[in-house]
Order: structure tokens, then sequence, then C-alpha cells
């Protein structure tokens, strides 16, 4: 089983709810963990997982063979990305426009077009106790973070109940974190920008045909506005958990909900048992 | 006539908050929304759409299911996974995973591929009470995000010289990724808002190394900066070290939440201490330029 938690709006409360969710389930099935928000992985300050391993992570761009190479123009005609320019006796490469499509290299009329790793970011995996862990981290400056995403999730553990945590937005980072998801957990706070942000998550995964479940983070009890959406989109909202300075507070310390307040501990469990039955 | 942007790294720091104060605060500016995923300033500043632009991204690949042949060439060339054989000899395109690049369509030996022009989304020009709005809005599931941010701050960047104003403020995404990296060129100042957690502060810092990247000039302030005090004076000690400035620090209030409920910006909301914080901010902002 695969539970995905996203949210639309950054800062509701996804990695919260993630490790949360993974260290109560420890206990009583086999987790893992994949952090897929490889712009600012965060679950490791509350995970503290022991990091084993370290891989470098390439995407393919295309390198020129000047010993064959005419200058036709192919490659750039090819290109929709724009990272191949060709001018009168040389081919500039932008790295940081490349899909890694590989269009160039298979299309070359002079097989001219080799093509080279470049770095894009790194994956470090390890475990947090019992509960495998990996995340990936994207290089400063580079643009491309569904390829990290992709290769995070080689990583995926098939008969394990696997915690993904996606990164903030709607757009393709996301979609590649959720893709395949036996069920994703929108994390959201009742306020106009949380439901907003809600409703585009919402239609973005109902586009994917992955089941969703919602979850009210720092409600102060007036839900309305997000418990009305959910019942006309016919979505459950499978927790609440209330506005609090401690909860705040313990956060800021690098705490989980868990440690500072045990009583989380059958909430969550709740939390999944309503999961299995939901996707029974 | 400069350009302003403000990021975080972290989601849900306050970067919207303060954009929509800055909204009222400064004259003679442009303001826009990058964050086009999940846009939310719009909520804050009541725009009326004056006018509505379609932004269309790569076109996307279709199979003709008259002239396909079920070869299957087409599916190991597809670097995104994004063809699969449904049945036998039935090949289809998931319009999500596909990436425009056209590799499909060029290898195809029956020219059965072609690729569609798609609506990625829209941009609007409206006006609000506090001056002219550009905002975008991405469709469901696209991509290109960062293309979107770019046409986003473009017009707004000409409608501020048509216009003669002084500057462009934007409101920028979490991340540091590639909407991140279109929202950060070319502007003159990044205003990084961070909040004293271990997740905000690894974040602003590695906001902050992508746009010294990208060679733009950075300052930081620190919201909710109360509720960890000594990770906020971790924030001042590494942003000394480094001569970036730190312009404020807004304390934990529960009236920001209130003022967002009601749709208003927070300095026009509520007059305490913490709206004091953010226009003083706001005017050292402003200095730096």
């Amino acid at each position: 089983m695969i539970i995905s938690i996203a949210s639309g709006k950054g800062g509701t409360g996804k990695t919260t709810v993630a490790v949360n969710l993974a260290l109560v389930l420890e206990d009583v099935r086999s987790v893992q963990f994949l952090d897929c928000d490889v712009e600012e992985p965060n679950a490791h300050f509350f995970l503290k997982p022991h990091i084993a391993q370290n891989q470098t992570i390439y995407l393919p761009i295309p390198e020129i063979r000047k010993d064959r190479c005419t200058y036709c123009g192919k490659c750039a005609e090819v290109c929709v990305y724009n990272a191949l320019a060709v001018l009168k006796d040389t081919v500039l490469v932008f790295p940081e426009l490349c899909h890694g499509c590989g269009g160039c290299s298979l299309l070359c009329p002079e097989n001219a077009i080799q093509e080279k790793g470049h770095r894009i970011g790194t994956i470090e995996s390890g475990a947090a106790g019992s509960i495998p862990f990996a995340h990936g981290k994207l290089d400063i400056g580079q643009a491309m973070s569904p390829p990290l995403i992709r290769a995070v999730k080689k990583t995926l553990r098939p008969n394990y109940t696997v915690i993904i945590d996606a990164p903030a937005g709607t757009s393709c980072p996301v979609v590649e974190s959720v893709k395949g998801s036996t069920l994703s957990l929108l994390v959201t706070e009742p306020t106009p920008f949380g439901l907003n942000d809600l409703q585009i998550t919402v239609e973005t995964l109902k586009e994917l045909e992955i089941p969703l479940g919602v979850i009210i983070n720092r409600s102060d009890g007036r839900d309305k506005l997000i418990r009305d959406y959910c019942q006309q989109e016919n979505v459950p909202v499978l927790m609440t958990i209330p506005l609090d300075r401690a909860i705040a507070v313990a956060y800021s310390e690098g705490k989980t909900i868990l440690e500072t307040q045990p009583a989380y501990k059958e909430k969550f469990l709740n939390l999944f048992e309503q999961i299995k039955n939901f996707i029974k | 006539m400069k350009q302003i942007v403000i990021i975080s790294g972290k989601g849900g720091t306050g970067k919207t908050l303060l954009s929509a104060c800055f909204a009222v605060l400064v004259d003679n500016k442009v303001m826009a929304d990058c964050d086009v995923d999940a846009a939310n300033l719009h909520l804050l500043l009541h725009p009326e759409i004056q006018e509505t632009h379609s932004f269309f991204g790569l076109d996307k690949a279709k199979i003709d299911p008259e002239k396909c042949t079920g070869c299957g060439e087409c599916e190991p060339v597809c670097r995104f996974d994004a063809i699969s054989e449904v049945q036998e000899g039935d090949f289809v395109v998931d319009r999500v995973s596909c990436e425009g690049c056209t590799v499909c369509s060029l290898i195809c030996p029956a020219e059965a591929i072609h690729m569609e022009e798609t609506k990625a989304g829209e941009w609007y020009v409206s006006r609000t009470p506090y001056g002219l709005f550009v905002h975008a809005k991405l469709g469901i599931g696209e991509e290109n995000s960062g293309m979107l941010v770019t046409e986003v701050k473009k017009n707004a960047k000409d409608l501020a010289e048509k216009n003669g104003e002084d500057l462009v403020i934007l409101d920028g995404p979490p991340g540091t990724g590639c909407p991140v990296i279109a929202s950060l060129s070319g502007t003159d100042l990044a205003l990084v808002v961070t909040e004293p957690t271990p997740s905000g502060i690894h974040d602003m810092k590695r906001v902050i190394q992508v746009a010294h990247h990208f060679g733009i000039k950075t300052a930081c302030c620190v919201n909710k900066y109360d509720l960890n005090l000594s990770n906020t004076d971790q924030v001042q000690d590494w942003c000394d070290k480094r001569s970036i400035p730190l312009l404020g620090k807004i304390p934990y209030d529960e009236s920001v939440t209130a003022s967002l409920m009601q749709g208003v910006p927070f300095v026009e909301h509520t007059q305490n201490s913490t709206a004091d914080a953010i226009k003083t901010l706001c005017e050292q902002m402003l200095n730096l330029l």
C-alpha cells in the first residue's frame, strides 16, 4: 500500500502527518518512508534517519562528437526545450533546459550525439529505527526535480506500507510524487488559502484517479468552509488536528507530535484504520 | 524600475501574507503572483479581471488509433513513461506524464502520432484597490509552471514600464526548482521569509544559495520569530556571518489567521505591534533598493 501526503499549499503540515503516521505504524507493520520533496526535504529532521548510502543522480544530456557533427541543425530543430543551439562551427548545450528526452541523440543523422550524465542531485537512504528511509536532494540551481523524484521512487519496497511525503504545489513534481498511490491524504488548513489550494489539488488528483482523504490541520473548530467543500466533492475528512501553539513550538524544536503529546498515537492509528476501511 | 521577489524555500512561512501587506504599503508598483501552481494572493487583493489570456504549454502527443499499427516503437523511446500498451497492440499516451518532447511523433513509422496544442493555463491583468495585479492559473496537472511564471513576470514588468511605476513586487512559489528559478531571474532583490523551525531555517539556507547561484541579492525576515527565540538567534547569526541583512522579525499572532479568514491584507485588518513590525520591514526593504 502506498499512502502519499500532499497539500497544494505549503506549510499545512504534510511532513507532520507523514512522519507521525509512519511512526505509529512502525510497531504494527513494515513501513517505508520516502521524502519526495526533493527541493526542500524536511522529514529527516523528525525521523532522524541513519544515512547509509548516498547515490548521485544524473540526467542524460547531449554531448556533441565534434569529429562527426556537420552542424546541420537537426538536433536544435528537434529540441522543444531549446536546450541546443547550433552555430556555424559549434553546438551549444544548455544543461539546465534539457529534460533528458533523448530526441537529439536518437535523431541526429550523423550519429554525432552521445549522452553523458549531468548531475542534478543525490539520494540519501538508510533507516529510521526499523523504517527504511530515502530522500532526494536537488542540487542548488537545478530546475528539474521530476527525474530525481522518479529516482527516489525507484527505491520503493513492494511489500511495505510506503509513506510518501510530497512537495507543495500541484504541478509536475506533485504529480510525479503521488502517481501510483493507493491513496492520497491531503492536509489542509481552514482558511481561504487552504480551501483554494485544496480545490486545485483535489481536481488534479481526481484526474489521476487516486482515492483521496482530507486532514484538517490547525482547526479552531470553524471548519465549515472545508467540510462543506469535502462533502460536495464526496471526499472524506479522516482527521482533524487542532490549532495549538504547543504543536507549533514542538515542531520548532524538531519534535514530533507523538513525542510531546502521546495521546495522538490513538488518533493516528485510528486514521490508518479509516484509510484501510476506505480503500477496501 | 526595480523588481522584488518574495520567496521562502519552505511553504507556509508567510510569503503571501507579507506580499499583500506590501501591496497596501507601497505606492507606484505592479503586483504579481508567481506561485502559479497554488496562487493565493488574489484572495487578499480582490482583483477585478481586466484581461484574460490563454497560456499554451508544450504540445502533447496523441496517437491516432486509425493509423496506429500497434508496432510499439514509440513506447521504449519515451523517457517519461507516458506511453503504455493498454491492450495488445493498443497504445495510449498519458497526457499528464507527457512532457511534450515530440520524440514519439518523430519516430513513429506509421505517422500515427501528432502533437496537439494544449492550453496549460490562463493569466490575467487585474485592477485591485492597490494597483495593477498580474496573476495566473495553471491548468490541472499541467507542467511548464516555470514558463507561465516567466509570462506573468514579463507582463508585470511591461505594465510597470508602460505606466511609469517604480517597482514590481512578485509573490514567489515555495521550493528551489523550476518555478522558483523562473521567479528569481532578473530581480533586484529576493526577500526570503523564514520561520524559526529546523525546516524553515534549512529551506531558507538552500533558497538563499539558489538566489546567490544566479547572482541575486538577498535579504531575510523571520516570521513567528517568538515561537523559538534560540532558532531566531541562529538565523540572525547565520545572516550576519554572510552579510545578509535581516530586515525584520514578526511575532506569532493569531489575528493573522483572522485577517486571512476575512480576506483582508493584515496591515489593513489590525493595528498592533505585528502590523508595525511588517511596516518597518517594508520600509527597510525599500531602503535596501
